[in-house]
């Protein structure tokens, strides 16, 4: 009778690690939603690389387009990007659409915003899924860890100012 | 069942401490990395600003000198940013009284997403539309939330980038108050 009873509480132990377990995997996986977290890392490029790139003569030079905040990018952003519209937003979805709709899909772009820490930017990732949805094929996004000004300005690369 | 039971523990182990890898990562980015330009303002006079609050209202920084101000730069869009904004809120109303000012200024292209969320957030101080000339003031605002802390003699003596510690910034901003 014991063995029983000390087997049943075996098991409502187990079943309550396991709810444990998948609550956990569960939460993390919510976290992650609709975040940059979710752009594959091959899809990613390191601001020290967007630098390299810029300054080497005669490389391919990809259309840069900043996806956040007018007033941010006014007030520092890397030199030859243009403002495309803050992605969060249904009309910044609706710029940016428009200024790439001509593109050939082939054309090399970056996309940055830096607003915000990288798990926590609402504009990247709905800006990188337009990109994809409208099938443009060699595509990147800036990783910013932080923000534009720790991660690009601070780290001496050129910024450029005004609208 | 005993072997189960020691994979049930071994899996939550993991699960655990790769739930903690990823809160140290949240944490790190949270607070944030000091932006140079920002924080060499520390210890200077807060560069004075005067713009036009929601309600079409002219506030100069310099008004308040006297107060100790808690100066957030923030937008609608800024999740970080609305998840400080009840706490800036409360402390208005509990330390309004003893000399505290907080001042919202907002990063946003356009006014009436702010208007709203205001309204939504029953925000009870000013707020005023920023742009690219009062971030430039304050060593550029090129990521949110910043926020300031200014003394009653209008100097910076502390600055947040990222989202506060909420618990320690209220404790820095009582002491600038004199309270124990």
């Amino acid at each position: 009778m014991k063995s029983i009873v000390a087997v049943n509480k075996l098991t409502r132990l187990a079943a309550l690690l396991a709810l444990a377990l998948l609550s956990a995997v569960c939460s993390t996986a919510l976290a992650q939603a609709g975040t940059a977290a979710q752009i594959p890392a091959a899809d990613q490029m390191q601001p020290s690389e967007l630098a390299q790139m810029l300054k080497s003569p005669g490389a391919d030079k990809p259309l840069v387009l900043q996806v956040g905040s007018h007033v941010l990018y006014a007030q520092a952003h890397i030199p030859g990007s243009e403002y495309a519209g803050a992605a969060a937003q249904e009309a910044g979805r609706k710029a940016l659409s428009e200024r790439v709709a001509k593109l050939d899909r082939g054309t090399m772009v970056v996309l940055y915003c830096g607003c915000c820490p990288w798990g926590k930017c609402p504009n990247i990732d709905p800006a990188y899924k337009l990109m994809k949805s409208l099938g443009f094929t060699r595509l990147k996004v800036l990783h910013i860890a932080d923000n534009f000004g720790t991660d690009w300005v601070d780290k001496g690369y050129p910024v450029a100012q005004g609208r | 069942m005993r072997r189960s039971l020691l994979a049930a523990l071994l899996l939550c182990t993991l699960a655990g401490a790769q739930a903690d890898v990823q809160a140290g990562v949240q944490a790190s980015a949270q607070a944030g990395v000091e932006s140079r330009a920002q924080a060499s303002l520390i210890g200077k006079t807060a560069p004075e600003f005067v713009r036009e609050d929601l309600s079409g209202k002219q506030v100069s920084l310099a008004e308040y000198r006297g107060k100790v101000v808690l100066l957030n730069f923030w937008a609608t869009w800024c999740a970080s940013c609305v998840t400080e904004i009840p706490a800036f809120a409360s402390w208005q109303k509990k330390y309004g009284g003893r000399g505290l000012q907080v001042l919202g200024v907002s990063m946003d292209d356009d006014a009436p997403p702010v208007r709203a969320l205001c309204r939504k957030l029953k925000v009870n101080y000013p707020v005023v539309m920023g742009d690219e000339n009062v971030g430039e003031l304050y060593g550029g605002v090129l990521g949110l939330p910043v926020t300031y802390l200014i003394d009653r003699e209008g100097r910076i003596v502390r600055h947040y980038q990222g989202e506060v510690d909420l618990k320690r910034l209220e404790r820095e901003m009582r002491g600038l108050l004199g309270e124990p």
